[in-house]
């Protein structure tokens, strides 16, 4: 498929392999972390981690939008389709989040709740366009790259004056929580020391590359946006290869095809019209983060489901034996978790992570696992 | 079925197949539910068994030394149930047909029957029921017994076809998927993806500009060929549900082998591909309806593969991998990219109600 295929050549990919083979010293440690889940999920898919030196280590970042969702916000969205009889309408992947009291949004659905997948969240203002007797809300979740199609349609219902439509409003922000990271090693011994971010790609279309110049620079961390194809992620590792080797931090961009330093400007404005910083959320496996998410304007709180529901969100700990939170943080693998591949599968997700095929255990259980045990040499 | 009352009967208004629907009169057994089968079932698969009006089916086989039976039942709720490439009629006969076949299998009889929600257009039930009957006289295998049922408004979903094959296998012939061995050829008979992607183009706001059509079709025909030229193929398989990975998998699993496939051998059309892309799916988990997996020893690959290649149905034909020793039953994958991962199982589902 053009404009696909280029991105996906593996002879390229040998060259950029080559080329960082080449370029890494022995002596070095290199770990970067992969923010976003898209690119955890091009490494498995793809196969990259066969094609980098054993001192180059990819770490799975939190940048999976379903897995770093709190099990109290699904508990809410249980709650509005249950008890309160509402048309609750959210994308696939987050149906499948385990909530409490062995609920998922799914298995609420097989409870008698009007769940529905939706692919877009303008379907949902057109299922509470043909069911106006019923209170319809949605779910919304996402990083910045979701977040403009929910401010569309909340500007939309507002402007047709719908009455019974509703946003359960999820969004968290990539900087806040990459910020949170790099904080982290100075309050925690544990946490890991990393050597440079594989930046956001679709994130950063809307954002721009501006947002992490600030700590690139505080932190003397390297951040290479990159996109989600293969090749792209290669490239990127071989451009933060060779910040580390020159002692550089800077913000450098791969993703120059959708990229640009200052974002999409209209959908920037959009999501300030509608949303305004909460002053702190709850993230799965990352905590309490300050300045982390959105929340919507008081001028649009009759589309806020928090208002109208009176919502009260209540923090529900995860399974004891869950390692989501150190996964999500990148100081475990998938493996060191007990629970890991045993009660804990893609059928039968215990932790978030678990879940979206571009949580970091879901991603090691699909496509990695055979790297973990013998297996005969062909 | 129920049978046509001997006695001549007085003027029964014929159905209106132009705007009627069915109604729960249709399926009680009495004057409308004979005349239902009469003028739409009976008319359309078209048979002495039918005609009989009996009950069942009778009928004798005579098998030979070492051949075999076998039976396989399908039901099918897909949504919609029009699809570019096919309708739930079609898919209904092939979709029993090949399980017949995937047994190594000449086919010989199909029954059917049908749940139908009050209200379903007759209109559209002709549309299927026709469309069954020709897919049957296609493939040569007659409708012979079936069933009608119909369900309160809201208790189905338009109507469910629920149909049952048998035929026999022949003397020698054994393509269960217990028998894939470290070594073995893994073929597959074209590009993957296409009926679940058409399904899906259907489906509520999510049309394509290029139709893509179903792959739907009946492969006794092929299977007879492929089992001429390598009577001892070891598994025949066709990849449904779960698509091409989950069904490699249950091999795997049934055979206690692992699997090396060549990701750049497996054929995806660029349209399937370019949905897939778009919608965030994996072609590898998608359902097929007129393709097949065979596994085989290494010198029967190249035989077979040219005799696949010589039928429209196999025409693209291609070997993606090679079975493997190991107890873990990994199929793993040689990424076009040249990585190397784990093809897994497909978890949860990929499409609503697609066969």
């Amino acid at each position: 498929m053009k404009y696909i295929d280029e991105y996906r050549d593996g002879e390229l990919a040998q060259r950029i392999a080559e080329r960082i083979r080449n370029e890494v010293q022995p002596e070095r440690q290199y770990r970067f972390m992969e923010f976003c889940g898209g690119h955890t999920h091009a490494i498995s898919r793809y196969g990259v981690s066969d094609l980098l030196p054993a001192n180059v280590r990819m770490i799975h970042g939190p940048g999976c939008p379903v897995c770093v969702l709190p099990i109290g916000r699904i508990d809410l969205a249980v709650k509005l389709a249950l008890e309160d009889g509402a048309i609750l309408c959210s994308y696939g992947d987050t149906l499948r989040v385990p909530a409490s009291g062995g609920l998922s949004l799914l298995r609420a659905k097989a409870q008698g709740a009007d769940i529905r997948m939706i692919y877009s969240p303008s379907d949902a203002l057109k299922i509470a366009e043909a069911n106006p007797e019923r209170e319809v809300v949605f779910l919304a979740i996402g990083f910045e790259t979701t977040t403009p199609p929910t401010a569309l349609v909340i500007r939309d219902a507002a402007a047709r004056g719908l009455k019974n439509f509703s946003v359960l409003c999820c969004h968290v922000l990539t900087p806040a929580a990459i910020a949170h990271i790099l904080a982290a090693p100075e309050q925690d011994a544990a946490a890991v020391e990393l050597d440079g971010f594989v930046g956001p790609a679709h994130v950063s279309i809307i954002i721009g590359s501006e947002p992490y110049a600030e700590f690139a620079r505080q932190y003397r961390k390297p951040v290479v946006i990159a996109g989600f194809e293969p090749l792209d992620v290669m490239q990127a590792i071989l451009m933060l290869v060779r910040q580390v080797n020159e002692g550089r931090a800077e913000v450098e961009n791969e993703f120059v095809r959708a990229v640009g330093r200052n974002g999409n400007s209209a959908a920037l404005t959009l999501m300030d019209e509608i949303f305004e910083l909460r002053e702190s959320f709850e993230w799965r496996g990352l905590g309490e983060v300050p300045f982390s998410a959105l929340r919507i304007r008081a001028e649009f709180a009759a589309f806020d489901a928090e208002k109208r529901f009176d919502l009260h969100y209540r923090a529900v700990a995860d399974n004891k034996a869950c390692e989501c939170g150190p996964i999500l943080r990148g100081q475990k693998k998938p493996t060191d978790c007990r629970l890991f591949g045993s009660v804990c599968t893609p059928e039968n997700p215990m932790g978030s992570c678990m879940v979206s095929n571009e949580g970091a255990c879901a991603a090691h259980y699909a496509y990695g696992r055979y790297k973990d045990i013998e297996v005969v040499a062909v | 079925m129920t049978g046509r009352s001997p006695v001549k009967r007085g003027y029964v208004r014929p159905l209106n197949f132009r705007d009627g629907v069915v109604d729960m009169g249709h399926g009680a057994g009495g004057r409308a539910s004979a005349q239902l089968i009469e003028e739409l079932f009976v008319a359309a698969f078209d048979n002495p068994w039918l005609r009989q009006g009996n009950d069942g089916a009778a009928f004798s086989l005579q098998l030979k030394p070492g051949e075999r039976m076998v039976m396989a039942t399908d039901a099918h709720v897909v949504s919609p149930l029009f699809f570019p490439g096919g309708d739930i009629g079609s898919l209904s006969v092939h979709g029993t047909l090949n399980d017949v076949a995937m047994g190594g299998a000449r086919p010989l009889y199909l029954s059917a029957s049908f749940i139908i929600e009050e209200g379903f257009a007759l209109a559209d039930l002709k549309r299927i029921v026709e469309s069954m009957g020709r897919a049957s006289r296609d493939a040569g295998v007659p409708i012979i017994t079936g069933d009608t049922k119909v369900v309160e408004r809201g208790s189905g979903d338009g109507v469910f076809i629920s149909t049952t094959g048998i035929g026999i296998i022949p003397n020698g012939v054994d393509t269960g998927g217990h028998r894939a061995r470290p070594g073995d050829a893994i073929l597959v008979s074209g590009s993957i993806g296409e009926h679940g992607v058409a399904i899906m183009s259907k489906r509520e706001g999510l049309e394509f500009e290029t139709e893509i059509l179903s792959d739907s079709a009946a492969l006794h025909g092929l299977v007879a060929q492929m089992l001429a030229v390598a009577p001892g193929l070891r598994v025949l398989r066709d990849p449904t549900r779960g698509g091409l990975a989950t069904t490699l998998n249950e091999i795997a699993g049934q055979s206690g082998v692992g699997m090396l496939l060549d990701e750049a051998a497996i054929l995806v059309q660029p349209q399937v591909e370019a949905a897939c892309e778009l919608l965030g799916l994996d072609p590898l988990y998608i359902a097929n309806e007129g393709k097949l997996i065979a596994i085989c020893a290494e010198e029967d690959a190249q035989p077979l593969l040219d005799c696949m290649r010589r039928n429209p149905l196999g025409e693209h034909a291609v070997r993606i991998g090679t079975v493997l020793e190991d107890a873990h039953g990994f199929v793993q994958m040689q990424t076009r990219f040249g990585g190397r991962r784990v093809v897994d199982w497909l978890s949860g589902e990929q499409l609503p109600r697609i066969c």
